[in-house]
């Protein structure tokens, strides 16, 4: 770069590298040609980063052993919501492992990739795994919070991302208005949460960003977090952290999926196919127990149960009638979560 | 658009003592806003010593989002320059109806956020989009891979060298190209022996400008960009992904670079303005 001088045939030269790049066309600058079935792209939520990582390391050793081939699996992570708008607007995912089944209904009824019945393609309601939302809170809990009503205590600050593009904050949402529900019906939960969400000064897109601003910037006083995440900010972070488990949580099911229409279109619908059901396996479900995401698996269950903390967990089911009816109550455009979120 | 009437200097406004205190208040806050940050970027980068930094600069998905980046300067700037040369000259050598529309809407991309600039892409070949269909049956990929990175780079960087350009061009006016018609010189004889070389330095100017902006827009290209780990991340998006998986010194490492270029661009348009600072501006004429 230095000593760049201007001269005519430097400027031919460009002139030949725009002339090259124009005759290229649009297409020709698309990436690469369509996968060969070799490359699976998995788009997932935002704390699953690094699950995936050693998942895809295991699948790719198992794919090679069992067919001798190599394999590559490329990763997105974002805000669930933000990710199935993604996928939605064309990214190209093979496979997505998203934070709530609503996200990837969304998916089926907008872009049609796959049928509007795929939650009942794998087991257990296609979620190999499950965990719930805790409280992260500086070590030594300062500030005495250990159930819901703690939360909405004057002063106290939280930091939850935004339920409209993340799924873990939608969980998060619906296990405090549960803990509302349980404590004096529907009108009380709404005035529970109402209050809740004015003690959060910013609302993060992810639940990454979410932790981020806690652990890393110092953002208010007690994070709602995934049980996983709040593990892992403890394991990166040192033990200026404290896990509080309220009375009560919610179930949490992040859902696995395969996009039929985009595996047909790269030819990896085997390599997809075995992908998922990998992770009902007991190597994989094992993996899953190390970056406490809670194993279905009986083994790999028992073997990590002493990490989680059994406290009542409601269902999406039961409580809020599932992920279809409770997504357009509460999260829609103009549902409950507009209704009472007024950003400051 | 530049003022071309010099403006009084500063030393002749009798102000006793405001000087230097104005000196001072524009050291630190210069100090405080970009030293400092500054400091901490390559402080951080290097937190764990030397070779964890390069290890984490040789890393494969360091090293495509490197590559990325760079692939997608490589297109856009020029593109941008052949454009910013085209629109100063409309602008500059003729006049035509709708002349101050067409500068506006150069100075479009200015004026609304960068994601704006990243979404008309995706409301255009997204899936759901305008021309969606088509794209998704032809298997024709632009949002989510490089043209669409391209095309969201090419609309944030689109005013820069056009913008550097119309001023001095309008400045210079057209009486030496219309000499050299009149001598019997062609339409691209006169453009390459009077017009060019009397822009090149302003031209350089803007492309230095686009391009830092090109290599480190965050914004437009996140939109577009489907964050795919080592396919579609850019260097800034590369040291988001990192920043988010708790890889601090990969990211300061990423970000060092950016940092870097951004030095590197500043030095050389100092020594620009003070070697060339006639040719870049007619208006600024030392």
């Amino acid at each position: 770069m230095s000593h760049f001088k201007i001269t005519r045939r430097g400027l031919v030269g460009a002139g030949a590298v725009l002339g090259g790049a124009a005759a290229t066309g649009l297409p020709g600058l698309a990436f690469g040609a369509p996968a060969l079935g070799d490359t699976l792209l998995n788009v997932s939520y935002d704390p699953t980063r690094e699950l995936y990582k050693d998942i895809n390391g295991a699948y790719a050793a198992y794919w090679k052993g069992k067919t001798g081939k190599t394999i590559t699996i490329n990763q997105s992570h974002g805000g669930s919501g933000k990710q199935a708008r993604s996928v939605i607007d064309g990214l190209q995912a093979d496979v997505v492992t998203l934070a709530l089944a609503a996200d990837i209904d969304e998916i089926a009824k907008r872009a049609k990739l796959l049928p509007a019945n795929w939650q009942s393609r794998l087991p257990n309601n296609s979620t190999p795994y499950t965990s719930t939302v805790v409280f992260l809170v500086k070590k030594g809990n300062p500030w005495k919070i250990h159930d819901w009503p703690d939360l909405i205590r004057p002063g106290i600050q939280i930091i939850s991302p935004n339920p409209k593009t993340s799924g873990g904050a939608r969980w998060a949402y619906l296990a405090a208005y549960a803990y509302g529900l349980k404590h004096g019906g529907d009108a009380a939960a709404r005035d529970y949460i109402t209050k809740l969400y004015k003690q959060a000064p910013v609302l993060p897109t992810g639940a990454r960003d979410a932790t981020t601003a806690f652990a890393q910037r110092g953002l208010g006083d007690v994070l709602l977090s995934w049980e996983n995440e709040a593990y892992l900010t403890i394991e990166e972070f040192g033990p200026h952290y404290d896990i509080v488990y309220p009375s009560q949580s919610i179930l949490a099911e992040p859902p696995v999926a395969l996009l039929d229409k985009n595996v047909d279109r790269h030819n990896t619908r085997l390599l997809a196919e075995g992908y998922l059901n990998f992770l009902y396996s007991p190597q994989a479900q094992d993996i899953i127990g190390k970056h406490h995401f809670r194993p279905r698996e009986a083994k790999a269950a028992a073997k990590y149960a002493a990490g989680f903390k059994q406290i009542p967990l409601v269902t999406i089911d039961d409580t809020f009638g599932g992920w279809t009816k409770a997504q357009a109550r509460h999260f829609a455009d103009g549902g409950v979560f507009d209704q009472i979120y007024k950003p400051s | 658009m530049t003022a071309v009437t010099p403006a009084a200097p500063i030393s002749r406004i009798r102000l006793p003592g405001i000087a230097p205190l104005l000196v001072l208040a524009s050291v630190a806050v210069m100090g405080g806003l970009v030293i400092l940050p500054l400091i901490t970027v390559f402080q951080s980068a290097f937190a764990k010593g030397l070779s964890t930094y390069l290890a984490a600069l040789k890393d494969p998905d360091a090293q495509a989002a490197i590559r990325l980046t760079l692939i997608v300067a490589a297109i856009a700037v020029p593109l941008n320059a052949a454009f910013g040369i085209a629109a100063a000259w409309c602008v500059a050598k003729f006049e035509f109806r709708g002349k101050s529309a067409l500068i506006t809407l150069i100075d479009l991309p200015f004026s609304f956020s960068p994601v704006v600039s990243g979404l008309v892409w995706v409301l255009l070949f997204g899936a759901q989009g305008w021309f969606g269909d088509y794209l998704v049956e032809h298997d024709i990929k632009i949002i989510f891979a490089l043209p669409g990175l391209v095309l969201a780079t090419i609309l944030v960087t689109l005013p820069f060298v056009a913008r550097e350009l119309i001023p001095l061009m309008q400045g210079q006016g057209s009486d030496e190209e219309a000499a050299a018609l009149t001598l019997g010189a062609s339409g691209f004889t006169t453009f390459w022996k009077i017009t060019l070389p009397n822009i090149r330095w302003a031209l350089l100017y803007g492309v230095l400008l686009c391009n830092a902006r090109a290599m480190g827009e965050f914004g437009a290209v996140s939109v577009v960009s489907g964050h795919i780990r080592g396919q579609t991340t850019t260097l800034p998006l590369h040291v988001e992904v990192l920043y988010n998986d708790y890889d601090f010194v990969g990211a300061f490492a990423a970000a060092s670079l950016l940092a870097s270029l951004g030095l590197v661009t500043l030095l050389l348009k100092t020594a620009l303005e003070w070697r060339h600072a006639g040719d870049l501006s007619a208006g600024r004429k030392r």
